[in-house]
């Protein structure tokens, strides 16, 4: 018999990952606010340079912390971690202001999104209101997973909550900009999947040869600008593709 | 003419590995390297070197190889018919290959990575700190006849051969593994069942992981929907229709499977080496005992140097005995 599901409990549980890593769970179902929780423990565990601590990765609901066991024990780890949970209500964490908003031009429906009509029926929407929604909404990226550099980027209305698909379509293109969940997904290659394509962006998530191979970050706020089906192939057309065409502000 | 090693044809699984390229988990990119991290360890102990060079992953079965300089090399992971020119090779063990002999590696005759290591390295281009295919990603490629590839400096070319006794874990066995962030999700019954069981390794697994079977019940836990987190070679994932899939070295970086816990990494060459077939169990570790079987990879390839021994060939061997000084320092007798 499985055990039932435990409740979501807020207080943050410290859960082993192999002999020398951690997991910081906030919570074990999706939960915004266990993602702010999981960003903010993350920048505050930087900023705290505890000794031994390899690697620090924040993801969906929870915080990977990495340490050298030749350098520092368990015990050690775990008390320097809980004491760093200890100071925080982290139910009530708001996520941390974003450094960098990136702009990013999309296509959507017709050949570039083959699902949107679905998704904005199942969100309630018209077509073109749903294509407003995504675009007027200031989404975070919540995790990078799945590939390099892919972002799941979040979060939308509660009308967005839609289903993922219980047949895989079997191949989206790279840059296919998908939706489930109140989240958005842009696919770093071209994959399987059970989100529903509505639209496709040109910039390129992953690039191993340049600076900067990867150039999202968790925490970062991204907005898509809708452009025509047009304008999108003569981006696709251009030198590069379209690989870097995006704008990227600072912010303070 | 600069070093390189001429592939004239190459198994289905051949790509250039180390040991892969830490620190990138949170923009999803995991480490990758080598299946199997110890048999390029055990390389390096047999070259005499200090740190572990890229060398050539053959999953299956080799193929073969020339070179354009004298090159000294480890054959170390599952054992391969090897040879030189028709000359029979011992695996586990370093020789050197002439440029205009042939190296021929057939299929492995136990286990499923092997591992051909120059001394100097591969010395390809690294991409993001590291020369290792990351076929998943699209970085790096499988290799095929006609692929040249250039190789570093030996240094130590002089060096005599060795041979390093190693224990078979080539053909499954027990797995010891350590409870994770999900296991107590699947309460003791069904730990006790999964111990208690034997599995086979399936057909299905490559760089990525490899699929377990097993007569009986499948495995449950109410997990569906929980957010994905971080997951690591090793992590032993219950998959929707409860059969076990245990994560290799080519693992994406995020996951929504429940896992039932992730087998420590003493044991994590046993899993990758486990051909289709293997029988394989696990047995569940305390947190104390995990810690404790941890090695640190820092102190590996001085530990396994203590095991290195000169390879003693048998003299029928030798083409070209009369040429060998076997006996030096006679007197007559009669010096003051």
């Amino acid at each position: 018999m499985p055990v039932p599901m435990p409740e979501n409990t807020t207080a943050p549980q410290l859960l082993p990952l192999g002999a020398d890593a951690l997991i910081v769970r906030f919570s074990l179902m999706p939960d915004p606010g266990a993602n702010a929780a999981a960003q903010a423990f993350c920048r505050a565990l930087e900023a705290a340079d505890m000794p031994g601590l390899v690697e620090i990765v924040p993801s969906l609901a929870s915080a990977m912390v990495r340490f050298d066991p030749g350098q520092v024990a368990r015990a050690q780890v775990l008390a320097g971690l809980e004491r760093l949970l200890r100071g925080t209500d982290w139910a009530q964490v708001t996520p941390p202001p974003a450094t960098r908003r990136w702009t990013i031009p999309a296509a959507f429906g017709g050949e570039f999104g083959p699902q949107l009509g679905e998704a904005a029926t199942l969100a309630g929407l018209s077509e073109s209101r749903a294509i407003e929604e995504l675009c007027s909404v200031g989404l975070r990226v919540l995790a990078i997973g799945f590939a390099p550099g892919q972002p799941y980027l979040g979060l939308l209305p509660a009308h967005w909550n839609i289903a993922r698909q219980s047949a895989l379509t079997p191949l989206v293109p790279e840059g296919a900009l998908v939706v489930a969940v109140r989240q958005v997904v842009l696919f770093a290659n071209a994959s399987m999947t059970g989100w529903r394509q509505a639209g496709q962006c040109a910039f390129r998530l992953f690039r191993p040869d340049e600076a900067e191979p990867f150039p999202l970050r968790i925490g970062d706020e991204l907005r898509f600008e809708a452009v025509a089906h047009g304008e999108f192939r003569a981006i696709q057309a251009s030198d590069d593709g379209g690989a870097h065409v995006a704008r990227c502000e600072a912010l303070t | 003419m600069s070093a390189r090693l001429d592939i004239q044809s190459a198994g289905p699984g051949l790509c250039v590995q180390d040991l892969g390229r830490p620190g990138h988990l949170a923009s999803g990119l995991s480490r990758g390297g080598a299946a199997d991290r110890l048999a390029l360890f055990e390389a390096a102990a047999l070259l005499g070197l200090d740190r572990v060079q890229a060398g050539l992953e053959m999953a299956g079965m080799g193929g073969e190889f020339s070179v354009s300089r004298p090159m000294r090399f480890a054959l170390t992971g599952a054992p391969m018919a090897a040879s030189i020119d028709g000359a029979a090779l011992r695996w586990q063990a370093s020789h050197r290959l002439e440029p205009g002999q042939v190296l021929r590696i057939g299929g492995a005759k136990s286990g499923v990575f092997g591992y051909l290591t120059p001394a100097g390295g591969v010395a390809t281009k690294p991409v993001l700190g590291s020369r290792s295919a990351h076929l998943a990603v699209g970085l790096g490629a499988l290799l095929r006849g006609g692929d040249s590839l250039p190789l570093g400096a030996d240094p130590a070319a002089d060096a005599a051969a060795m041979h390093l006794p190693v224990a078979d874990r080539f053909c499954g066995g027990n797995l010891r593994f350590m409870a994770g962030p999900q296991t107590a999700l699947f309460g003791p019954e069904v730990l006790a069942a999964f111990q208690a069981t034997e599995f086979v390794r399936s057909a299905t697994g490559n760089r990525q992981g490899v699929r377990l079977e097993h007569a009986g019940a499948p495995f449950s836990a109410a997990t569906e929907g929980i957010a994905s987190d971080l997951i690591m070679p090793g992590d032993i994932q219950m998959t929707g229709d409860g059969v076990p899939y245990v994560l290799l070295s080519e693992c994406q970086t995020t996951g929504g499977y429940a896992r039932i816990g992730t087998v420590i990494a003493a044991d994590l060459g046993r899993i990758a080496q486990a051909p289709p077939g293997a029988r394989l169990r696990f047995s569940l570790l305390s947190l104390a005992e995990a810690d404790a079987a941890f090695r640190p990879e820092a102190g590996l390839i001085a530990s396994l140097r203590k095991s290195v021994q000169p390879l003693l060939r048998n003299p029928h061997d030798l083409a070209d005995l009369l040429s060998y000084q076997l006996i030096s320092g006679v007197v007559a007798g009669d010096e003051e």
